[in-house]
């Protein structure tokens, strides 16, 4: 199983039916097609649509019925579409249950920096910041590391998305949480020691005893 | 409402003026607008949108064409020509987060100085803004933004200017229609008065200034 399919389908581990979930571009996106058997689950695009279903096949789409990067979407059964000051109402004003973001650093309380590299990158943060401080969850959804380097890192040398930390990060070595502020080993993945997660971890990383083996 | 020809809409727009442009990535841009702002060569233009789409589409066609001078968005990250002026120093990017702008933006509709908002808070967007703690809780306040023109793109518009709009298109349009002086709305299908029931309709007619005629 390669990284991102590790990933995904242990982030869609979180899905519980009626929840309202923005999935954000990269390896988020392939928590969608990882959706257990009858969860049915809300997906949201910020720049407008509640029920955000897969690509439409190739002369099925429609120029106005795109995801937060453009591209064509299909609607499911009991979609919706709002303007952007309401698609950013639901995401600061509690009722989105989950995000789903990709990850350039995060640090050894949680702490996000996944919007830009100063001097390289400079994107904008887009939807981000609202996300991160907004979701009742945050989920973090990358590589261990990047180019041999661990991106989980002591402190942070890229700009914070938010200073609210996030609620777990799942790469594919291992899923860790941050429990009063400390950086925690919660599973590794298949065929990974708590080792080799150290090994590639900067932060310092409180392991239990025993740490259960992730199931996908 | 009036009903106007496109050329003599663009011609208002004078050069250095701040516009607002609705649309997503170019979803619910009104490319008639963009197109015609090319056209007639115009130069210095602030824009307030959420990003600047992709070069060939929307607004990425004002970037490639040299008309925008400022541009505050929340995103630029699919139009490397954005990137690349703003590196050069041709033109200026204020970056802000997505909720942020179009919670400015309503701010600036409704009649209210700026907005609470707890994201950005103690990161780089905070510099220069007032950090203000309700009930325990800390929020930065960001000032309204306003707009000396609203290009609106809607579905539907009636013969009086109620509009309705299509899907994922609609986005920032109906909440730029409130904030600026002069509100210009291009519509995919103009429709008598009634085919938008009262119900349905999003942005009410006396919002609008300029209708512009289809062809």
């Amino acid at each position: 199983m390669d990284a991102q399919t590790i990933i995904a389908k242990r982030i869609a581990k979180e899905l519980h039916s009626g929840m309202l979930v923005n999935l954000g571009i990269g390896i988020p996106t392939f928590v969608a097609s990882h959706v257990p058997a009858g969860v049915n689950i809300f997906f949201q695009s910020e720049n407008g649509l509640i029920g955000t279903g897969p690509i439409p096949e190739e002369g099925m789409t429609h120029p106005t019925l795109t995801d937060a990067a453009g591209q064509p979407v299909s609607a499911l059964p009991g979609a919706s579409t709002f303007d952007s000051a309401m698609s950013f109402g639901l995401i600061r004003g509690g009722h989105l249950d989950m995000t789903v973001l990709g990850g350039l650093q995060v640090d050894a309380q949680g702490r996000l920096a996944n919007w830009m590299i100063p001097g390289k990158m400079v994107p904008g943060m887009g939807g981000a910041m609202d996300l991160v401080s907004g979701a009742k969850r945050v989920v973090v959804a990358m590589q261990h590391t990047a180019k041999g380097k661990p991106k989980i890192v002591k402190q942070c040398s890229l700009p914070f998305t938010s200073l609210r930390p996030v609620d777990l990060v799942v790469t594919e070595l291992a899923v860790i949480a941050f429990p009063g502020g400390r950086a925690t080993l919660v599973e590794t993945a298949p065929s990974v020691s708590a080792e080799d997660v150290v090994a590639n971890t900067e932060a310092e990383l409180v392991v239990p005893e025993k740490v259960p083996e992730m199931t996908l | 409402m009036k009903s106007i020809a496109l050329q003599d809409a663009v011609a208002m727009i004078r050069d250095g003026a701040n516009i607002m442009i609705g649309g997503f990535m170019a979803v619910g841009t009104s490319e008639r607008l963009i197109d015609e702002l090319v056209r007639q060569g115009k130069r210095n233009l602030t824009v307030i949108a959420n990003d600047t789409a992709m070069p060939g589409r929307g607004i990425g066609k004002l970037i490639s064409a040299g008309v925008i001078s400022r541009v505050i968005a929340s995103h630029i990250g699919l139009n490397p020509e954005t990137q690349q002026q703003m590196i050069a120093g041709k033109i200026a990017v204020d970056l802000v987060p997505q909720g942020t702008l179009i919670e400015r933006i309503r701010a600036g509709g409704f009649g209210l100085g700026g907005i609470l908002t707890p994201t950005g808070v103690g990161t780089v967007v905070e510099e220069g803004k007032r950090r203000i703690e309700v009930d325990g809780k800390d929020y930065l306040l960001e000032t309204a933004l306003r707009a000396d023109f609203a290009l609106v793109h809607a579905f539907l518009a009636d013969y009086l200017g109620n509009l309705s709009y299509a899907l994922t298109a609609r986005n920032f349009n109906p909440v730029i229609a409130m904030a600026a002086d002069t509100v210009i709305v291009t519509a995919e299908h103009i429709v008598p008065v009634g085919v938008i029931a009262p119900d349905h309709v999003v942005t009410p007619a006396p919002v609008v200034d300029y209708l512009v005629a289809n062809e």
